[in-house]
């Protein structure tokens, strides 16, 4: 879901390359309080490991292929914030070298996949895996986050296109978060089956459930990643959300704009025009599908985590292959 | 290395390469900013930016056929997202404007990236302060990119010739075992890079 140039418009652009830069100097700064030195290299090989993974493709459904994006599997590796500088890194040498991504799309693809892949990927994973706990756990944890950023990246990225009027928030919303349900899902369980194998080879390289376990929490940090991520979300998902689902923008036109000025939708609650008929039945099947579809893939994480863990002991059996 | 394929021809030697990396970079930056923003009915501006392009790409000597093969193997990630254009009622003039400006600035960035090699641009990023942790990031993947390519692709090859019936749970099987296995060969290798640049004085 690499955004193309000519995708997004010049406000669009800005505001998503500020938030962009925001976050990664932040998650910079984090990393060089809470990574070692001798981690430095570990975060250089891990962004081209991400590359050359995402370049290993897998089947999906009639002929199609999928690749791991790698935010939530580096997160749980590497930490939040070396997560995000090292898929920040690989879409940075992305766009500019492979020429996968836009350059002026380049702020909104940093924000959707890397600031969002790993700091709500950390935010779902971390809670998650101390809910549950052991090598069960993490699968669980891990796999269900996979799925959970690859549809709010897509939800974002719709969001951002419809921003930019190239498409209309009604039909481009069901279609990116739709088909990234079932991306999604072949992200997630990407996500398990290498942490399994990689716990099964070196159970040291993954971390027990989160590599700042030890440390105290960093509420500043944690206070300043959430603002920025709502800061996008209300930025470029909430206006969308009040307006007509219809994306008649010739209706919008006549009846809406007549009653809020044009120039500052931007920071308006959703909920006064949620009481539109017809917007509420809309609104309330799409959260209604939306939240069926969260329980069933946690539903499916969970199972999928007591198929790859054989059992609740640690990773130590004699034959792991044995079924 | 077989890798080579990403950027091959970024160290041939051309008026076009021989230009400063700087020049470059803000020449193509200034090219996909107007690209985007310039209304589109403008036709002259973009048929004069695709024949500057054009002419660029015949001064840099790369291999026309080249050129074509990377746009078409792009292209279809550029465009596959602007399906959702065409879910509109007059969605296709909208395509349509939107592939032609995707196409240019992809055709710009192809021929920065094959004419500019990556050090380079590095080196204007550092000009322009980009905090040195990401540098050193950005080097390093890119330094160390190829070679992991290349073992996954060693790695690949190794398990796809003791594979005889592959079916599609096998497959996801053994692409996340070897992505697993991978990471584990990739910490190894850093581990080795950061002793070697230890006994190097870094730091």
């Amino acid at each position: 879901m690499h955004i193309p140039d000519g995708m997004i418009d010049a406000k669009v652009a800005v505001a998503t390359a500020a938030l962009a830069a925001g976050g990664l100097g932040l998650a910079l700064r984090q990393a060089r309080i809470d990574v070692s030195p001798r981690r430095v290299p570990l975060m250089g090989l891990a962004a081209a490991f991400v590359f050359a993974a995402q370049m290993l493709n897998f089947p999906v459904i009639a002929g199609t292929s999928g690749h791991l994006v790698g935010a939530v599997l580096a997160t749980v590796l590497l930490g939040p914030s070396a997560a995000m500088v090292v898929i920040s890194a690989v879409l940075i040498v992305q766009c500019l070298m492979f020429n996968d991504g836009g350059v002026t799309a380049l702020g909104a693809n940093i924000f959707n996949m890397a600031i969002l892949g790993c700091a709500v990927g950390f935010a779902i994973y971390h809670p998650l895996a101390s809910l549950f706990p052991g090598r069960r756990g993490q699968i669980l944890a891990a796999s269900f986050a996979g799925w959970c950023t690859t549809v709010l990246a897509a939800v974002m990225c719709a969001a951002e296109i419809s921003t930019s009027g190239k498409a209309s928030w009604s039909k481009a919303l069901p279609a990116m978060a739709g088909i990234h349900m079932l991306i999604g899902i072949g992200e997630g369980l990407i996500t398990a089956i290498v942490l399994v194998s990689i716990a099964r080879l070196r159970p040291e390289l993954v971390p027990d459930n989160s590599p700042i376990a030890s440390s105290p929490p960093r509420y500043a940090v944690a206070v300043a990643y959430g603002l920025l991520i709502s800061l996008g979300l209300a930025l470029f998902v909430s206006p969308l959300a009040s307006k007509s689902p219809d994306g008649l923008e010739s209706v919008a036109q006549k009846h809406d704009f007549a009653e809020k000025p044009t120039d500052q939708p931007l920071l308006r609650a959703p909920i006064p025009d949620y009481k539109m008929p017809g917007i509420s039945s809309a609104a309330l099947a799409t959260s209604i599908a939306a939240a069926a579809g969260t329980l069933i893939v946690f539903g499916l994480s969970f199972v999928l985590a007591r198929i790859l863990v054989p059992s609740a002991t640690p990773p130590t059996e004699i034959n792991p292959h044995a079924r | 290395m077989r890798a080579d394929f990403l950027d091959r021809f970024s160290r041939l030697d051309s008026p076009i390469h021989r230009l400063p990396a700087g020049v470059k970079v803000a020449g193509a930056l200034a090219i996909i900013i107007a690209t985007v923003l310039v209304p589109f009915r403008f036709h002259s501006f973009f048929i004069s930016i695709a024949a500057l392009l054009l002419i660029t790409a015949a001064l840099s000597r790369i291999p026309p056929r080249f050129l074509i093969r990377r746009l078409l193997l792009l292209e279809p990630f550029v465009l596959g997202i602007g399906i959702l254009m065409l879910l509109e009622p007059n969605g296709l003039r909208i395509f349509l404007v939107f592939a032609l400006r995707s196409t240019l600035c992809l055709f710009t960035m192809i021929l920065l990236s094959n004419t500019t090699p990556f050090s380079k641009i590095l080196a204007v990023l550092r000009a322009l302060h980009t905090p040195a942790l990401l540098l050193t990031i950005l080097a390093l993947m890119y330094r160390y990119l190829f070679v992991l390519i290349d073992q996954t692709q060693r790695m690949r090859r190794a398990r796809l010739s003791r594979t005889f019936t592959p079916s599609r749970t096998r497959t996801w099987k053994h692409t996340g075992t070897l992505i697993g296995q991978l990471f584990v060969r990739t910490s190894e290798r850093a581990n080795r890079i950061y002793d070697a640049m230890c006994a190097r004085g870094w730091k």
